[in-house]
């Protein structure tokens, strides 16, 4: 499929893979626009892929801690209560959770991952299709192209809203990561365009309004916890989207308010470690 | 729209932070490329919010790991100090006493192994972009983000003419340019984005210029 042309809203991106995949039209215009052949764009994101599953590796080790002490080892700590049946969720659920976790700790411990689409929320789809892939068996082309949907998504959003926890608070970090992490569940379920974009829109919702207020102004607390709750977020709202669910908002306004929510939040609460959790009383030592 | 799928899926970072610690790596690795050898002494002043949390986001190692020209997804960052006093660096770390400036801005005096020195004052704008404010005295504004020749030259006329007749000589199309100086008939410095990779030629020519004192190419990063 060929399209000579970009997309600069979920409206548009659902419109051009009608009767397809969103997938398809976010390589399509990439290619174009890096002037290479689509395989070059599989290939490249493939690389990312690869760092993200050595960075669930990298987080998941009992004796790590973070330059703080405050986090590390935790995701190790969940995923061996997952396995021994301790935890109110199964073990899709608990292992997806401990796998975001352990990507997030991984960054906040000096490892080496991917920013998707930040560093700060960068567990969020790690956790969400190493899990779907553990559950389903989805091959790595598959997860190669969930990739692309989530990117694409998150294009849109840091276009007409933010990705910036500076700007726009969590919301728009873990936010972002979130909502496009529920679309490209979606896409890998088998759910159609239209399903994805209401995804992205509930999760938004669910999460509007989310502040940035990390302790010490470290990515850390409660940064990795919040990972943790994305993609439980983003599994709630990808099945509300495959049930047919649809919100009465439109995606793209849901963007553009959650950009504006961005802005009405105090600068305290908006990664400059002064209001929030970081401000907490028994934070403060 | 801007940014690309990999702008969003992407890059391969050393955590915890894109401005904290990737855009730290990369003021070291311009200051790396700016002193064109190996840096032999480093003295490294942070101010702002780099200074109230470089040790939790490992801002002080990614620098020190930029001067050594890693790059931001190299996982030597994380042991950056044991590598610089492998190299036999030296390195102090301080505090920047600035009036006003980006809160993550970094001051840095460079040695290299010739003798070459660089000073230097840029900040971390926020997902691991950066720009450089001071150059050698001079105020100036540069990312690094595309293809960048930085030309210290007098201030006297034809000078830029010169260089940018160069430049077309050899093909390379200018997609923006700056001029900073001091004071009128000092040093001044071109700052040039281009298009393409210039040749080394190119360079050769220009330094070999009347007035021009260097021809310093950063490459846009991969």
């Amino acid at each position: 499929m060929d399209h000579p042309f970009d997309y600069g809203s979920v409206k548009e991106l659902v419109q051009l893979a009608a009767g397809g995949k969103i997938s398809d039209v976010v390589l399509g215009c990439q290619a174009h626009e890096d002037e290479v052949e689509p395989q070059a764009v599989l290939e490249r994101m493939q690389g990312m892929l690869d760092v993200m599953r050595e960075s669930v590796k990298d987080g998941m080790q009992p004796g790590m801690r973070s330059n703080s002490g405050m986090v590390g080892g935790q995701a190790y700590q969940l995923s061996q209560a997952v396995a021994e049946g301790k935890t109110v969720s199964d073990s899709f659920l608990g292992r997806m959770e401990a796998m975001a976790l352990s990507v997030a700790e991984c960054n906040a411990c000096m490892g080496r991952i991917v920013a998707a689409p930040t560093a700060g929320s960068c567990g969020i789809l790690p956790g969400s299709l190493f899990s779907c892939q553990e559950k389903y068996g989805y091959g790595d082309a598959q997860l190669v192209r969930a990739l692309l949907t989530a990117a694409g998504i998150g294009r849109i959003i840091a276009e007409k809203a933010s990705i910036s926890g500076a700007e726009g608070g969590c919301q728009a970090e873990c936010g972002t990561a979130a909502a496009m992490a529920a679309a490209a569940m979606v896409e890998l379920r088998g759910g159609s365009p239209e399903d994805c974009a209401a995804a992205v829109s509930l999760t938004l919702m669910n999460m509007m309004g989310l502040v940035c207020d990390p302790m010490g102004g470290l990515v850390e607390v409660p940064c990795v916890y919040r990972n943790v709750a994305g993609v439980v977020n983003a599994v709630a709202a990808a099945d509300m989207a495959l049930s047919g669910i649809r919100p009465p908002l439109d995606c793209d306004d849901v963007i553009e308010t959650m950009g504006q929510v961005g802005r009405m939040i105090p600068e305290s609460l908006r990664e400059t470690g002064l209001g929030g959790c970081a401000a907490c009383k028994s934070c403060s030592k | 729209m801007h940014a690309s799928v990999f702008d969003i899926v992407g890059p391969v970072m050393i955590g915890p932070s894109s401005s904290h610690t990737a855009g730290a790596a990369r003021i070291g690795r311009m200051g790396r490329r700016l002193l064109k050898e190996p840096v032999r002494e480093a003295t490294i002043l942070l101010y702002g919010s780099f200074l109230m949390t470089y040790h939790g986001h490992g801002t002080d190692r990614a620098i020190l790991a930029g001067l050594m020209d890693m790059g931001v997804g190299d996982v030597r960052i994380r042991d950056s100090f044991h590598y610089a006093q492998e190299a036999g660096i030296r390195y102090t770390f301080g505090e920047a006493h600035l009036r006003q400036a980006h809160p993550n801005t970094v001051v840095m005096h460079l040695v290299g192994e010739s003798g070459r020195q660089v000073d230097m004052q840029a900040c971390s704008v926020g997902g691991g972009a950066i720009r450089v404010e001071k150059l050698n005295g001079l105020p100036v504004s540069f990312t690094g983000q595309e293809h960048t020749l930085i030309i210290p030259h007098l201030d006297q006329p034809g000078k830029i003419a010169a260089v940018t007749n160069c430049a077309a000589s050899f093909g390379v199309n200018i997609g923006s340019m700056s001029v900073f100086r001091d004071r009128a008939g000092g040093t001044a410095v071109m700052i040039m984005e281009t298009d393409g990779e210039p040749r080394e030629q190119m360079l050769e020519w220009m330094r070999a210029l009347p007035g021009v004192e260097d021809v310093i190419f950063i490459p846009r990063e991969a």
